[in-house]
């Protein structure tokens, strides 16, 4: 094997492993007998402007289509079940997890990433104040803070309210550090800088 | 994840039609379903997408409210007429999931999420709600989220939704439909608990598609939702109560105590409301309320805690219900 090893083709070679013995391997393997017959989706999407007409398996999560199939890696996957954040793309607008959603149901939608929200010459106000305030220690999770962040003050705009919020008619909320945390609770950092990313929205929002 | 065929039709017709084919399922946000299928802990053959189907539209209806089964999770939450009549609904959907499943999730898939029982997900430990008959690992094994009340020796998962709670204090209906008729289940006979069938999880037939919810207009009292969890946010309920308290003065004229997190479905506590009709407002009274809502709970050894803390949490939710209700 002259090829150089990479995680993509390791996990490639899962008939190979599959020989070794392991049951558990044995049990996760796609059965075609179990499975629907083999089939592709048309899904045409806006990716930070630029149209793309694809064909994928039903199985692509938009997550993967955006990361394999069109390059965009900035959209990170951390757990690949809704739990951490560090996937959020907005979709029409609104912030969500791309690793919960089919690709196959984003057809039509307009999707901005990290790489879409702003560019090294000119960075989106959010991440110049990230940068600012140093809200990263490894950086996994930032592209998927700051879509969610971007998606969070929108959301405030229209006047949606949060759990912490004490007036649930008040149709005016005011961007305090308590609703940033309350609000971004959906974006986990594993370093923990917490208290800088807090400070780093703040600003954003014109708050700090 | 294993393989499947997916549709997504363009009407209801053609949806309550596809989904007969073999090993259909509805897909609408998918925050759940998408999640169980790369356990595989759900094997759909063929998935119908009813996400874009017109069910998004909230609109007043007998004094009540009718809520499309695909609006999602923040809008509902954000209504301004679910926030005026119906706030421990907007209260529960607010304390639910992230900002971002919030925009995704639905309002139907919402009822129908399943258990996150940790051994329901790990596809190699026994379990008889995903594998009927394998038994239930959480009996003899690590319970501290596990059922309180109405559980069985064959399953002691609790349901997860905090929507569903407020929903069944609130007297809500769900509307459904199939391809042959439509009917409306009250919202506390829609779940089941587990009894011998835990893999059974609702009283909806195969083929039905929720179409909406109905709520009654909103009743007398202060509302009010309080959840406890191990985190301050994001995180299911070890406890959760939605309760109603109606006064005429210091005398208590109406009570709703619904539970999350201690059962196998939304749990209404309906022989504790009966004991605070009439009563005198007091510390007192609500206390015998929660040890009332509690009557029969039976823990399982880590969960052991959460009968003392669901009688609390009823009892504080009450106090604050009827402070509501006075200011």
């Amino acid at each position: 094997m002259t090829k150089p090893v990479t995680r993509r083709g390791i996990l490639g070679t899962g008939t190979a492993l599959g020989a070794l013995g392991s049951t558990a391997l044995a049990q996760t393997a796609p059965s075609p007998a179990r499975g629907a017959a083999p089939m592709t989706v048309d899904v045409g999407l806006t990716v930070n402007g630029a149209h793309h007409d694809l064909k994928v398996d039903p199985r692509t999560t938009l997550l993967d289509l955006l990361r394999e199939h069109l390059g965009l890696t900035g959209t990170k996957k951390g757990c690949d079940h809704g739990q951490c954040g560090a996937c959020t793309v907005l979709v029409d607008g609104l912030r969500k997890n791309a690793c919960m959603n089919l690709a196959a149901s984003c057809d039509d939608r307009e999707i901005v990433t990290i790489e879409g929200l702003g560019t090294e010459q000119a960075l989106h106000p959010l991440q110049a104040a990230f940068v600012k305030h140093d809200g990263f220690q490894c950086g996994y999770c930032t592209p998927g803070q700051i879509c969610s962040a971007a998606g969070m003050l929108a959301e405030l705009k229209r006047g949606l309210p949060s759990a912490v919020t004490a007036d649930l008619k008040a149709s005016v909320i005011e961007l305090a550090e308590n609703e940033v945390r309350e609000r971004m609770s959906g974006n986990i950092c594993r370093c923990a800088a917490y208290p800088n990313i807090v400070a780093a929205i703040l600003e954003a929002a014109g708050k700090a | 994840m294993r393989a499947f065929t997916y549709e997504r039709p363009a009407d209801m017709a053609t949806a309550l039609t596809a989904i007969g084919k073999p090993g259909a399922k509805f897909l609408a946000g998918g925050t759940n379903l998408l999640d169980l299928m790369k356990v595989e802990a759900e094997v759909p053959q063929h998935l119908v997408d009813v996400s874009r189907l017109p069910l998004v539209d909230i609109a007043e209806e007998n004094g009540g409210l009718r809520v499309g089964a695909m609006v999602t999770n923040s809008d509902l939450a954000a209504h301004a007429l679910v926030r005026e009549r119906y706030p421990m609904l907007s209260r529960a959907l607010l304390n639910g999931a992230s900002g971002q499943l919030r925009n995704q999730a639905t309002t139907g898939g919402n009822l129908l999420q399943r258990t996150r029982c940790y051994y329901f997900y790990d596809s190699s430990a026994p379990c008889n709600k995903r594998a009927p008959g394998s038994g239930c690992s959480a009996l003899q094994g690590y319970n501290r989220i596990h059922a309180i009340l109405g559980a069985s020796d064959a399953c002691i998962a609790v349901h997860p939704s905090d929507m569903a709670v407020a929903l069944a204090a609130l007297d809500a209906e769900v509307e459904v439909q199939s391809a042959k008729a439509k009917r409306r289940i009250k919202i506390t006979d829609f779940h089941r608990l587990p009894e011998a069938t835990p893999q059974k999880e609702t009283n909806l037939n195969n083929g039905e598609l929720i179409t909406a919810v109905i709520l009654p207009p909103p009743p007398a009292g202060g509302q009010v939702y309080r959840k406890v969890r191990d985190r301050a946010s994001y995180d299911f309920a070890l406890v959760s109560v939605a309760a109603l308290v109606d006064l005429d003065g210091e005398r208590i004229r109406s009570a709703r105590i619904a539970l999350g997190g201690v059962a196998h479905k939304p749990w209404r506590a309906l022989e504790a409301e009966r004991g605070l009709v009439g009563a005198t407002l007091s510390d007192d009274a609500f206390a015998a309320a929660g040890e009332a809502a509690v009557k029969g709970a039976q823990g399982r050894g880590h969960n052991d805690f959460k009968i003392m803390l669901a009688a609390r949490t009823v009892a504080r939710a009450l106090t604050e219900a009827a402070q509501q209700r006075k200011a």
